[in-house]
Order: C-alpha cells, then sequence, then structure tokens
C-alpha cells in the first residue's frame, strides 16, 4: 500500500528559481534564505521518497482565462518546465507518476471532488522552485511528481476548509494504492506577499508566524479563515497559503512539525518554510533530525529583517 | 465587485468575476506576449499589435502609457500585466515599486527592512486618514 508519510510546505517565489540559475545563492541577499534550505535537503534526501504530490498555482502558464480549473492534477508520465517569458528554467523535465496520478484522478473524482484531469500541461515556477529548494541542482528530479494545480488567481479560489478536505481525500486516495509506495506531499505559495497595487509590498510577519503556530497542532482553526482575512492580513497573494491546507488535511491529525524557517525578504515575499512528519514514520527518524538539526545561529541584519530557524 | 469586505482594503484590486469578464482581452493580449515573435511584433508597433485585441481605448491607453495600476483598475491581473512588464525589461518588484509610487530604491530598502506593514494598511478609513 502506498503511504503519506510526510508534508513540506514552502513558498515558490520566482526570484528564488533565478538565483539559482544565475548562480547567485551566496550572495549576501539570497545566502541566509539557502542556507534555510540546507536541513530540509539533507532531511529530504535521507527519506528518499518514491513520489512527491506538489499542491501549486499556475502562474498564467499553462492555463490563461481561457481555462481555469480549480484543481487540476497532472497524469502525464512528463511535464515540461514552461517558458514564462524569459526562457524556461535549465531544470529537469518533472516524471510523472500516471498510475498513482490516474489512481488519485477516480478515487478523488468518486469522493465528490471534480478534478480536472490534465495530460498535458507544462509546470512553471510554482512547481519547479520548491523541486529546486528541496532537491537542488541534479542532472534529474530523483522523485516521481504528480503536479496538483489550484486556482488562487482568478476569484474565488477554493476555500480554506475545500483545501484541507481535498486533502484528507488524497490520503484517502493514495492509501487505496496497491504498490508500497512512500509519497511526500508538498504545499506552497505564500506566505505573506502582496504584488499588485498601491498596496504592494504588504508583509504581514505576525499573521505568517501565527499560521505556523497553528498550521500543524490546530488546523481546524485555520479552515474557516475567509479570503478576506488573508487579503487584508497578508496581502492579495497570501491567499495562496490556503494551498498548504490541502497538505495539511492529507496528513495525519497527531503529524508533527519537525523543521520551521522564516525568511523576509525574497523579492516581495515573505518566506515560510515548514517540514512536518506523520507519526507512521518510525520514531527513530524523528528524534534523530531533531537532533541533526540543531539551532543554526540566528540571522539578523538589518535589525529588523525577519530571518530565523526553529525546530 | 464583491460586498464582504474586499473594497474597504486600500491599495488593492481583487480580480474577481466582474474584473476577469471586463479585462479578458487585455489578459490576452498580456497572455500572448509569451512568444518572442509576438513581442518583437508588439516593439516594432504597438498599436498596431494592440489593435488585433477587442479591448476598449482606455484599456489600450493604459497599456501604451503603461499605467500598471490603471489596467488593474481596468480588468488587468497581475500575473498578466507582468508579462508586459517582462517584455520591457521589467521584474516584479519593478513594476511593484511603480505601483507604490516609489523609487526602485526605496522600495528595496522597504523590503528589506522587513517590508510594508499592516498597521495603518487595513481599512480604506485608515489611508483616509494618513
Amino acid at each position: 500500500m502506498a503511504e503519506i508519510i510526510a508534508g513540506v510546505a514552502t513558498s515558490h517565489v520566482p526570484a528564488i528559481g533565478a538565483a539559482i540559475d544565475l548562480g547567485k545563492t551566496g550572495e549576501p541577499y539570497w545566502q541566509p534564505l539557502f542556507r534555510g534550505f540546507e536541513p530540509s535537503k539533507k532531511w529530504i534526501a535521507d527519506l528518499a521518497p518514491d513520489v512527491v504530490i506538489l499542491v501549486y498555482n499556475d502562474h498564467a502558464s499553462a492555463f490563461s482565462l481561457e481555462v481555469i480549473p480549480t484543481f487540476a492534477l497532472g497524469c502525464a508520465s512528463e511535464f515540461a518546465p514552461a517558458d514564462e517569458g524569459w526562457g524556461a528554467r535549465p531544470v529537469p523535465f518533472v516524471q510523472g507518476h500516471p498510475e498513482l496520478a490516474w489512481h488519485m484522478a477516480q478515487s478523488l473524482i468518486l469522493d465528490e471532488f471534480d478534478m480536472t484531469i490534465v495530460n498535458k500541461m507544462e509546470v512553471d515556477h510554482g512547481l519547479t522552485v520548491p523541486l529546486s529548494l528541496m532537491f537542488g541542482q541534479p542532472e534529474a528530479w530523483p522523485v516521481k511528481v504528480i503536479p496538483l494545480c489550484v486556482n488562487v488567481v482568478q476569484y474565488p479560489p477554493p476555500t480554506g476548509h475545500r483545501c484541507y478536505m481535498l486533502g484528507k481525500a488524497i490520503r484517502k486516495a493514495v492509501e487505496s494504492f496497491d504498490r508500497p509506495l512512500r509519497v511526500v506531499i508538498f504545499g506552497t505559495g505564500g506566505m505573506s506577499h502582496q504584488l499588485q497595487g498601491p498596496r504592494a509590498g504588504l508583509i504581514n510577519r505576525d499573521f505568517d508566524v501565527n499560521f505556523m503556530d497553528r498550521f500543524t497542532g490546530d488546523p481546524e482553526s485555520l479552515v474557516r479563515l475567509p479570503h478576506v482575512d488573508y487579503v487584508r492580513e497578508a496581502g492579495s497573494e497570501g491567499i495562496e497559503m490556503v494551498m498548504w491546507l490541502i497538505m495539511r488535511g492529507a496528513l495525519e491529525d497527531r503529524a508533527k512539525e519537525v523543521y520551521r524557517y522564516y525568511h523576509v525578504p525574497a523579492s516581495n515575499t515573505a518566506v515560510g518554510h515548514l517540514i512536518l512528519e506523520n507519526p507512521s514514520l518510525p520514531q527513530q527518524r524523528i528524534a534523530e533530525t531533531r537532533i541533526e538539526f540543531g539551532m543554526p545561529q540566528l540571522d539578523r541584519q538589518p535589525e529588523d529583517v525577519a530571518d530565523e530557524v526553529i525546530v | 465587485m464583491s460586498d464582504d469586505g474586499f473594497d474597504d482594503i486600500p491599495g488593492t484590486i481583487l480580480f474577481d468575476a466582474e474584473r476577469s469578464r471586463q479585462g479578458y482581452h487585455l489578459n490576452m493580449f498580456c497572455m500572448s506576449l509569451m512568444s518572442a515573435d509576438n513581442r518583437a511584433t508588439f516593439r516594432a508597433d504597438e498599436r498596431a499589435y494592440l489593435a488585433q485585441f477587442p479591448m476598449t481605448p482606455e484599456q489600450a491607453d493604459t497599456v501604451l502609457r503603461r499605467d500598471w495600476n490603471g489596467m488593474l483598475e481596468l480588468g488587468g491581473n497581475i500575473y498578466y500585466t507582468s508579462k508586459l512588464a517582462a517584455c520591457d525589461g521589467l521584474s516584479f518588484q519593478n513594476i511593484a515599486a511603480l505601483m507604490t509610487g516609489s523609487t526602485q530604491e526605496e522600495y528595496a530598502a522597504m523590503m528589506l527592512a522587513g517590508g510594508r506593514s499592516p498597521e495603518g494598511n487595513r481599512s480604506k478609513a485608515e489611508w483616509r486618514r494618513g
């Protein structure tokens, strides 16, 4: 039986992809951000999952206003990186897992989640930046990836509650797949940011930290948060955080946070990152992970910049 | 327009159903700039290129003047208008600065200092009070 063993939440800022692709990760602006993901890269390399279900949103790359699916599941065997107007990112093609993806589509639809099935789709920075952050720059991605693309551009996006319930249905779908696959689910986007209008540049550290604090132990308190609260408090693009709730719903109630990182800014955005493990992972791994991550030094330059690692 | 609190958020243009209908051709023009050939044609004669898209004269005018907030107010969406920005060699942060009326230096410094605080930026009443 397939099993979801862990979840990863991370922002997917396009400038992070550009920094990686242009070899700027060691520059003072970017170095703290990438240092925050070093433990995560080691964690996932040790875990060596078979499949990543990657929840993200398309940014007018694969879809335009011609077709706007609320939940689109990538069932193809391969997904090409999209050219977003400045050339496609120089990253490997994404290899899908059509058998599991189709199984998920059937299970979810019969579970009353009316998924859009996608057999041809290019994937933009929303999907490839999280892969780069977690897996670095390999010749080929070391996992199969099932893209789950969520509309958060055209109002209304799905509610947080719908996302959370979809996550639960994804868990059921994966657990009913008759092959011993170890699956990690990524919820991406966020955290607070606003790219548009005279209020662009909004960052709400208190909202972000509170969201992360409640995310693991008390997600039920987040799922009814109305869209308007995300937009007012976390900026117009902060609404992307509803996608994290799909990941949370797919994990067990007793999942544990084993790693957290928060950094401002990456271009216009607050970067938030969490790793959650299901209790079904051997206890030894959680213990090892906690020790290994330790407590990297806080980095606050200038004084007001929020940049911290909390284990 | 929605009446559930969104309209009271200052300096923020929600891409709702009404704006999506209003801005369809403006946004699909921006989408066409994903192709290098189209970008070259657009640059060679912006007015002629825009005439292929049945947008309103006001919408076309915001494009020609690169009025980034004006495009959003007439139904443009930031993920589409950012393609016009990319065609001009501008990043998300470049147009964010333009939309806020800041210089690039001021905007970048604000982000480095932790971004724009939500304090005083939650309701239009707060902006009117200054």
